[in-house]
């Protein structure tokens, strides 16, 4: 479960404005935190508050590989993202370090920044208590599920491994 | 139903009979790749993880690219990471300052790539591999660190949109015009999750370094590989470069395509991508005039040789506008030797231009290159978001290494025949 307020953002939210180039020499998650969204919306960082949510439209992610990006966001505080949908690479690295992401468009579309917003992770359920209004996330694969189950790719590689 | 190119590599690897569109599944894997700022970040988790162990010290390759020459301490102590774990495993490809060169170039020339491969590389552009008939992919650092322990990942195996080719491409126009096209056409998220496979004649008449153009900007249609066919000219290119045994995939007659999109080559006009995305696309004649501070000419995309000497060919006898700086960056050292003794080397100093050590630097406003605040550069390279290149209120033009070229002489956007024809 999560619960909080969001920070809403359009269509293409690149990787390089979640968190630029310039960052990425000091891969602290302390470090990527202080400059996430910077070049999207520089009050961010500081904004931010435990358990906020990060909404965005199509293709939210697009860009460089960097799990950099989802790491930043995780370590800003925010419980999660919401999109209507993710670039191919920032959704599996959301998975592989075990960040919550949902793909839902018409909660995309409908949430206003500023709103709050309660998640449930177990069953994709999002509500907008400031409208009233409740959307559904798409459901993950049993097999993602269980990546997420372990906390991200590798714990879930490891548990396998150590059968 | 038959299958793609790609779902064939994927099954084959999967030791699967079949897979078909939507299908999770484990695949074996040929290569893994990092470089100088996801590998660091993937030894962190493969040491947190607890693993002890690499698949194969000669199917990892770490390629020090992005920030080298280290600019800074901090990415000095990330290569420093990086080096000490290649030490520490006995990994065969580490390219260093002096051998490195940019990834995606450097590895097809080393020959670590073949026809067939399933490969994932912790840098968006892994796509490039593509050219040769490989599946190759972008992954984050957590799936570099899992392919280096397992030598296997998980994939969702991709529907297809097929892109045929017709015709043949107009003096002045390149692989680069046809991704830049294709891209403004169907968007950048056009091809999410999904391959685009390059089928049809017109294939046949693009050279080795068009099809890594185009194969390493599918990426920009969100795309998750694109493919094209193997044919005489791959042979030629991985003959004497390709050291092992290696599989030739073709489409099924009967694959299915989601969808289909057919350009013609030969209508193909130079096509350039405005601020803020690459598929705000123009063609050179609707924006000839707009004004640049700089030039690049290189990166992944677009750093070899036939590149460097189609910029040479616009800039041979001329010289760099006053108040633009042309950076040329050759993309790997085996170029870089050959451009110096083909003399094209000759004509960027006495152009005007300055000439770089291979790196990606600029295109990710990483070093040598950055811009300030009202700036604009038109690039070779393949982003063009805010800020890509520096300043949040700096602007990315991306364009083909001619275009590139000719516009660094007339110090703004430039058709290179009107630059040709004295216009």
């Amino acid at each position: 479960m999560a619960r909080g307020t969001c920070f809403k953002y359009g269509d293409n939210v690149d990787t390089d404005v979640i968190i630029p180039a310039r960052y990425l020499n000091a891969p602290s998650p302390e470090e990527l935190a202080k400059h996430c969204m910077e070049d999207i919306d520089p009050a961010y960082a500081t904004a931010v508050k435990p358990g906020d949510i990060v909404v965005g439209g199509w293709n939210f992610g697009c860009g460089s590989s960097r799990e950099h990006a989802p790491m930043a966001i995780q370590a800003s505080g925010a419980a999660c993202v919401i999109a209507a949908s993710f670039a191919r690479i920032f959704y599996r690295n959301a998975i592989n370090i075990g960040f919550p992401i949902l793909e839902c468009p018409e909660a995309a579309e409908a949430i206003a920044s500023g709103d709050t917003v309660a998640v449930n992770f177990s069953t994709g359920e999002i509500v907008d208590e400031t409208t009233g209004k409740t959307y559904q996330a798409a459901a993950f694969p049993p097999f993602i599920e269980e990546i997420i189950r372990h906390g991200g790719l590798l714990p879930y590689l490891k548990a396998r491994q150590d059968g | 139903m038959g299958m793609t190119m790609t779902q064939k590599i994927l099954a084959h690897h999967a030791g699967l009979d079949s897979v078909k569109a939507g299908d999770l599944i484990e695949a074996k894997l040929d290569l893994v790749l990092g470089n100088d700022i996801t590998t660091p970040v993937a030894i962190t988790t493969f040491d947190k993880t607890g693993f002890t162990k690499i698949f194969d010290k000669d199917k990892i390759a770490i390629v020090l690219d992005h920030y080298t020459p280290c600019k800074d301490i901090k990415s000095a102590e990330l290569c420093h990471q990086a080096r000490e774990f290649a030490k520490r495993f006995s990994i065969t490809h580490l390219y260093d300052v002096g051998t490195v060169g940019i990834e995606h170039a450097l590895l097809p020339e080393q020959g670590l790539t073949a026809p067939g491969d399933l490969i994932i590389g912790a840098d968006s552009h892994t796509c490039t591999y593509g050219a040769l008939g490989a599946f190759s992919t972008g992954v984050g650092s957590t799936d570099m660190a899992a392919g280096m322990a397992m030598g296997e990942n998980w994939f969702k195996v991709p529907a297809a949109i097929q892109v045929e080719l017709t015709g043949t491409l107009q003096p002045y126009v390149s692989g680069k015009d046809v991704i830049l096209h294709l891209i403004g056409e169907i968007g950048v998220d056009g091809a999410l999750y999904q391959s685009l496979e390059f089928t049809g004649e017109g294939v046949a008449s693009l050279s080795m370094d068009d099809r890594f153009t185009i194969a390493n900007m599918a990426i920009e249609a969100g795309a998750k590989n694109g493919i094209f066919p193997v044919d005489e000219k791959t042979i030629e290119y991985i003959t004497g470069r390709v050291n092992r045994p290696y599989t030739v995939y073709e489409a099924d007659p009967d694959a299915e395509y989601a969808r289909k999109v057919v350009i013609d080559l030969n209508t193909l006009k130079p096509t350039v991508s405005l601020p803020h995305l690459p598929s705000n696309t123009r063609t050179i004649d609707e924006v000839e005039g707009m004004e640049i501070q700089q030039a690049v000419i290189g990166s992944c995309t677009n750093g070899r040789i036939s590149d460097l000497r189609a910029a040479a060919e616009i800039l041979k006898g001329r010289q760099v506008a006053a108040g633009v700086r042309c950076i040329v960056i050759p993309a790997t050292q085996a170029i870089y030797l050959q451009a110096m003794e083909e003399g094209l080397m000759k004509t960027f100093i006495e152009a005007g231009c300055a000439v770089s050590t291979p790196t990606c630097g600029p295109c990710l406003g990483g070093h040598m290159g950055v811009m300030c605040a009202g700036e604009r550069a038109v690039t070779t390279t393949n982003r063009n978001f805010v800020g890509r290149m520096g300043h949040v209120k700096s602007e990315v033009v991306l364009a083909s290494p001619a275009v590139a070229a000719a516009s660094a002489v007339a110090g703004c956007l430039k058709d290179p025949a009107k630059l040709e024809k004295g216009e």
